[in-house]
């Protein structure tokens, strides 16, 4: 008779081996969440990426009104799927404003005459000096940022039809 | 003879297709510290060994150091800079880890997630010890 203990090690490793099969079936996150979300925007003073558009300083981010931040490039393809959903955003009364990511003005000029301009206004980040400082992983980011330059909700990769309503109720949270 | 022909002749294909530029994310020139190494060793050994332990957050298998993206060239950038403008190597790790959390380093630190990472092969060790000691002196 051999005694039942005998066996916990045999159960054990199955339970690993189970649980290491589940975790191989479920997808891979591939986002990196920001953690600066409650923490105040650095400082900063972006050049204007496009030449109807001012650039961006952390001053025009803390005049009372909240706005979404979209971090995007004109090569960045799913950019240009969330081109007509930043549209709407507009329509609907959000004040977006643009970080071009390593670009140059007139790759800028071309995207936004082929997809449009929700843009209010448009800093160019060269080095990807504010991205960095603000915990952004890729393009496109979109982040809402209240009226005192606070960080207060990180939305990653493209903004698509659903996220619409979720951004501006976020907007107004940040009131 | 031939098998030397043969040889050059797939060497030649071989550096043509690596002649090849790879379809870039972006068309601008890297910034300037993500090839270029820092003016003084020292400074430069410092900012390689914390690029080596800094992951990239585009190419999640690789360390900054190792990565072409470009993204990862920024982050090289902003390392060296900060290390030139006489940071703390664990200081800079500290700025990147507020911003993207643990994950974004390669060095193990024990924190109220991680603990248990610690503490299993410790406990592990120690039960392991502990029944090599019963079952050794029940059989003396």
């Amino acid at each position: 008779m051999i005694r039942w203990t005998v066996w916990v090690p045999l159960a054990l490793f199955m339970l690993f081996i189970g649980f290491a099969a589940y975790q191989l079936t479920q997808p891979k996150d591939e986002f990196i969440a920001s953690t600066m979300i409650g923490e105040p925007l650095p400082q900063f003073d972006l050049q204007p990426a496009s030449v109807d558009r001012p650039g961006l300083t952390t001053q025009d981010l803390r005049d009372g009104k909240p706005r979404l931040l979209n971090v995007w490039a004109s090569w960045c393809v799913p950019c240009v799927a969330e081109a007509p959903h930043l549209e709407a955003l507009r329509r609907q009364g959000a004040d977006i404003v643009g970080v071009a990511i390593r670009d140059r003005p007139e790759d800028v000029a071309r995207f936004l005459a082929n997809y449009g301009n929700p843009y209010s206004r448009i800093g160019s980040d060269d080095l990807s000096e504010l991205q960095l400082a603000i915990g952004s992983s890729g393009v496109p980011e979109t982040f809402v940022i209240d009226g005192q330059g606070i960080i207060r909700y990180q939305h990653l990769g493209d903004v698509r039809a659903d996220d619409v309503p979720v951004l501006m109720r976020e907007l107004a949270a940040a009131q | 003879m031939i098998a030397v022909r043969r040889f050059l002749k797939v060497l030649a294909v071989w550096l043509a297709a690596m002649a090849i530029p790879v379809a870039a994310q972006d068309s601008m020139p890297p910034a300037p510290y993500a090839y270029n190494q820092l003016a003084d060793p020292q400074q430069e050994a410092a900012a390689q060994d914390l690029m080596e332990t800094l992951r990239c957050l585009k190419c999640q298998s690789q360390s900054i150091a190792d990565s072409d993206a470009p993204m990862a060239g920024d982050m090289r950038h902003q390392v060296r800079t900060r290390i030139a403008a006489g940071e703390e190597p664990e200081a800079v790790r500290a700025w990147l880890v507020a911003r993207y959390g643990d994950y974004v380093s390669y060095a193990p630190t024990v924190s109220k997630t991680t603990w248990p990472l610690f503490a299993v092969p410790l406990l592990l060790v120690l039960l392991a010890g502990f029944i090599l000691w019963r079952r050794l002196r029940t059989r003396s």
